[in-house]
């Protein structure tokens, strides 16, 4: 009998029962069983893999395309630099509005290291085939469905193939192919092959015609673009919106991330039956063997260990441990001490980068970014990075003050806008845009309180006022919720490690307003008092009957306020009060020009040697965007802080931060 | 602004409101910080006569200063408001606390900023001005609304015209917020006491009864906590022509402290106890023993809520309640866990009150001092 197990008995039952109305008999019923290719099944069940509307699927592809664009790029050791075009598709008919069209041709063109004419067609037109499925290495795409489900909903909703373009070098011609998927056998199906002459040296073309919706805001392409911008600094992005609008996103850092390394699983957290799958395929001959070369960190000395904790042979054949000898290694496994798996397999954007890229696309006051050391869920290593932008950028804030046009009546508050913090969030460089609520990260988000670092924040929500929250979790494996990768699941050690960035720029961020509440304290202070003075003085003279030496009187006053607020001001503006022992690493902090006179300045702390020792960082990773920075830097004699405040020409353009000078000579640290 | 009946302008207290300039301008003068110190008014500052049976205010002050962040815009506000009142001084007019929010409330030159935002900014500053220049709000021209009633043997004049209150139908006589000799005269009183009530539901029912004509009283009420005018005028009786002062009040802490207001003065203004403060005034009802003694059904009270309960506790420890009977009356509430309202009286009988209810309380002196 051809049925599974489970429905032989009801099988049973009906040939036993004769009914002869209805009902099949066994026979039949096998006949009509039949395998589903997953091609099939994504069809059927798009939604799963972000298709479930034309706005989204519009993204969807878009991301797929740019996510394989940058991972290619990266892995060939190239700086990537992609090119995104939006179209409107016609058929015939004169093209409509972007808002109004619903049919839309995609083009991506990297200039990566192109694909070998063999592959081109399995990569874009067979589901789940890839190289990324099967390796512990951090990369954007993980499972080989993407770029070819693109292609499959392309060909679902106009019929018209993938395009491509590759070319792998200089010498070698440029390939041109139009492919679709056999959706029955999960095969390509090649419609058009030839070699053509290309503009490009290198690189992939790849252009879909979709039907799609094109609309900005929230979850748009134009956001994925600019959030990818924000976390991957070193890419140069190029966008051709619908409405004819290109945005440039230059390269703000020139150096590739360091290459991820593919590693072995760390034993803990790895599941009971992986552990019997490992144990069946391994190429090794003994226990001790096994478990030193298909794990990492576990050396032959801990192997040996682990083999004495549970009680068996060392030189046991791995493939005849089961049942009860399985479990106790498996125990024995957890219960052994191991180093936490090597993070070289996982390259965070690093707090560097992030500052860039928050920098560079978020207009804001201040910027801060941490990133965590490596920890493992299940044993998957991965790193939480968070970052965040506070405040409305010099500006805006100089706008502000003009505000209120006139003065404001019984009951009218002045603060009225309610606006609440917006979070970003990351997964392995790529930004995610839907499900935010059932993410990890944006719960991490809500559970930090922010009030403790004086920003307000009601109940069960996010913290209140002008700021972005960055997060990103780099990982060999991201736990997503769903294929169509849109929110990372819940983990404990996930949620756990989030916060503790997050309060780490929340700490942070409580530092610098309470800093600036103290200068901006200062700056009032002598503000109300020469508001008030003439006041004081007015009401003076008419108490006086009109017979007072007004000038006098409100000259005598100025120089008490004078007197008063003049030399701490000045002193505590400059951070030399000396209660703030805090320093703030990594982070930024912009002043509109002509703040209170204080010279705006560049704190450079020396590397520290107590803080973070890994990330010493040298006068080069301050992000300085002045052209001349007046630069004033001075360790600090903990020698922790390492502020940047930049002087910021009002209205002129923000210089690029890599072209802007590096600090002045003088600006060494003194410590070292 | 209503024109004052000009009878004895003294400058005094514009000389005294002049002194706040003065103050600023010898302070400059010497490149000192402008302060003012400001008696406290709170509980902290206050100390009960037992002899006198008042209220008064202690020695601790405050200094505002004009070179303190924190105290910079009291500040002004405070030179800003005495210049309003130094101007009502010099017009010889009286006004409210409203007005004066608005006649001293402008933009500060160059800014958006207001002088004052909302009257909760100004009234405390008026009243900081009180005891700074021990000068009362009438003296400051300053009146409260007119929320206070009067109705009963009394004939007063008042800017020259006679009131007569035993002809005033049910609604009687409204009671000004200044009722200080020059301006309303007490030319005929032939009651025998006062009885003060808190609501004017309850004033109501015993004027449209006629209960003043029959125990030969005078009717006042001051609509909840009774303003300056009705307390004043209360003790005028009391003190020119010595009639008792009875107090009905809700069974409630508020009550209590309503009555407690009249008899000894209030915390925020305690230096004027000694020309408000009524020390023998009687608390006639409603206690907490009456809903046994008259036969309330436990259903027309109402459950003490946490205000209430904290609010009666605070009272247990004031010096002036601390007599057994009070301390019992209010034990007596927290431990029935209910409240009474005078209304609920009329559970027995529309006219429960005027016909049994007081006069019960009155043959029976049953009362609390």
């Amino acid at each position: 009998m051809s049925k599974p197990m489970l429905k032989s008995k009801s099988a049973m039952a009906e040939t036993q029962i004769p009914q002869p109305n209805a009902g099949l008999s066994a026979a039949e019923m096998g006949a009509r069983q039949q395998e589903i290719s997953v091609s099939e099944f994504f069809t059927k069940n798009r939604h799963l893999l972000g298709f479930d509307n034309p706005r989204k699927a519009l993204l969807t592809c878009v991301k797929e395309a740019v996510d394989n664009a940058l991972d290619a790029c990266e892995e060939a050791g190239l700086l990537p630099e992609v090119v995104v075009k939006l179209e409107v598709a016609s058929n015939g008919d004169t093209a409509p509005a972007p808002s109004q069209a619903n049919r839309f041709r995609i083009t991506v063109i990297d200039y990566g290291p192109g694909i070998v004419r063999q592959q081109i067609p399995r990569i874009f037109a067979k589901l789940l085939y890839g190289s990324k499925f099967h390796r512990l290495r951090m990369s954007r795409g993980q499972q080989g469905i993407g770029i070819s489900a693109a292609g499959m909903y392309a060909q679902l909703t106009t019929g018209k193939p993938v395009q491509i373009i590759s070319r792998t070098g200089a010498k070698t011609p440029a390939h041109y192919f139009e492919v679709q998927i056999d959706t029955k056998k999960n095969e390509p199906r090649i419609l058009e092959r030839k070699e053509i002459d290309w503009e490009n040296h290198r690189g992939t073309q790849v252009t879909l015609e979709i039907e799609g919706r094109y609309q900005k805001g929230r979850a748009s392409v134009d956001e994925y673009l600019e959030q990818t911008a924000i976390a991957n600094p070193h890419v140069k992005l190029v966008y051709h919106a619908p409405d004819g609008e290109t945005k440039e996103y230059p390269r703000t850092i020139q150096e590739l991330p360091p290459q991820p390394r593919e590693i072995k699983p760390h034993p803990y957290g790895i599941e009971f039956g992986i552990l019997l799958r490992m144990l069946h395929d391994t190429k090794s001959h003994s226990l001790s063997g096994f478990l030193s070369s298909d794990f990492s960190r576990v050396s032959a000395n801990l192997a040996q260990e682990i083999c004495k904790t549970a009680k068996l042979s060392a030189d046991m054949r791995p493939r005849n441990i089961h049942g009860a000898a399985a479990e106790t290694l498996y125990k024995a496994i957890q219960s052994t001490k191991i180093m936490a798996p090597p993070s070289n397999c996982i390259s965070p954007i690093e707090e560097k980068a992030i500052l860039h890229g928050l920098y560079k696309q978020i207009k804001g006051e201040f910027y801060t970014a941490v990133t965590r050391p490596p920890a493992v869920y299940r044993g998957n290593p991965f790193v939480i990075e968070a970052g965040l932008a506070y405040g409305k950028g010099p500006e805006q804030a100089a706008n502000k003050p003009e505000l209120p046009k006139a003065p404001l009546a019984e009951g009218e508050n002045q603060n009225d806008d309610n606006e609440l913090a917006r979070v970003i969030r990351y997964a392995n460089r790529v930004p995610l845009l839907y499900q935010q609520s059932a993410c990890a990260t944006f719960k991490a988000v809500l559970d930090t309180t922010w009030r403790n670092y004086g920003v307000p924040q009601s109940r069960g929500a996010l913290p209140a006022g002008p700021m972005v929250i960055f997060v990103h979790m780099a990982s060999v494996w991201v736990p997503f919720t769903s294929e169509s990768k849109e929110a990372i699941a819940d983990y404990d050690e996930i949620r756990k490690e989030i916060k503790l960035a997050l309060q780490e720029c929340g700490r942070r961020l409580g530092v610098f307003l309470r800093r600036r509440e103290r200068a901006k304290g200062e700056f009032r202070r002598r503000n109300i008092f020469e508001l008030y003075i003439e006041e004081v003085v007015e009401a003076c003279n008419r108490l006086k009957g009109g017979k007072l030496p007004k000038e006098k009187l409100k000259e005598q006053l100025q120089k008490i306020a004078m007197k008063r607020t003049g030399g701490e001001k000045t002193d505590e503006v400059l951070g030399f009060d000396g209660g703030e022992p805090e320093g703030l690493p990594f982070s930024i902090i912009v002043t509109p020009e002509g703040t209170e006179g204080a010279a705006p300045m560049l704190i450079n702390g020396g590397t520290n040697d107590v803080g973070a020792p890994e990330e010493a960082v040298d006068e080069e990773d301050q992000p300085t965007r002045a052209e001349e920075p007046v630069a004033e830097a001075r360790s600090t004699t903990n020698g922790k802080q390492k502020i940047a405040k930049v002087k910021q020409q009002s209205g002129a353009k923000r210089p690029d931060p890599k072209r802007s000078e590096k600090p002045k000579a003088n600006a060494k640290r003194k410590k070292r | 602004m209503a024109r004052k009946k000009s009878k004895n302008t003294n400058g005094a207290v514009e000389k005294k409101l002049v002194g706040v300039a003065d103050s600023v301008i010898t302070a400059a003068q010497r490149s000192q910080d402008p302060t003012l110190s400001i008696p406290v008014r709170s509980l902290a500052n206050i100390n009960f006569n037992e002899k006198r049976g008042i209220i008064e205010m202690g020695r601790r002050k405050q200094a505002r200063s004009f070179f303190n962040v924190g105290m910079a815009k009291k500040f002004m506000q405070t030179v800003l408001v005495a210049d309003a009142l130094a101007e009502l001084q010099r017009a010889n007019l009286t006004t409210s606390l409203r007005e004066i929010y608005y006649r001293t409330k402008h933009t500060i030159k160059n800014s958006h900023e207001n002088t004052f935002d909302g009257q909760n900014e100004s009234d405390p500053l008026i009243e900081d001005l009180e005891v700074t220049l021990e000068a009362l709000r009438e003296e400051l021209h300053v009146r409260a609304e007119n929320s206070g009633t009067v109705v009963g043997p009394l004939v007063l004049v008042d800017d020259g015209d006679r009131v007569d209150c035993t002809r005033l139908g049910k609604g009687g006589y409204s009671v000004p917020s200044i009722v200080e000799p020059e301006y309303i005269q007490i030319t005929k009183c032939s009651a025998d006491f006062v009885l003060l009530v808190e609501k004017g539901t309850q004033w109501n029912r015993l004027s449209e009864d006629k209960f003043w004509r029959r125990y030969n009283c005078i009717l006042l009420t001051g609509n909840g906590q009774p303003p300056r005018g009705v307390r004043r005028l209360a003790r005028r009786l009391h003190q020119e022509y010595g009639l008792p002062v009875y107090v009905l009040v809700d069974n409630d802490p508020w009550g209590y402290y309503i009555y407690s207001v009249i008899k000894q003065g209030s915390i925020n203004l305690a230096f004027e106890s000694q020309r408000m403060a009524i020390p023998k005034a009687k608390f006639i009802g409603f206690s907490s023993a009456d809903p046994d003694r008259y036969g309330l059904p436990r259903n027309v009270g109402i459950k003490l809520n946490d205000k209430d309960v904290n609010r009666a506790r605070e009272l247990l420890k004031y010096k002036w309640f601390q007599k057994k009977e009070w301390q019992n009356e209010i034990k007596g509430m927290l431990s029935s866990g209910l409240k009474y309202e005078l209304d609920a009286l009329a559970n027995k009988d529309f006219q429960y009150l005027t016909k049994t209810y007081l006069p019960r309380k009155l043959k029976e002196k049953d009362w609390l001092d």
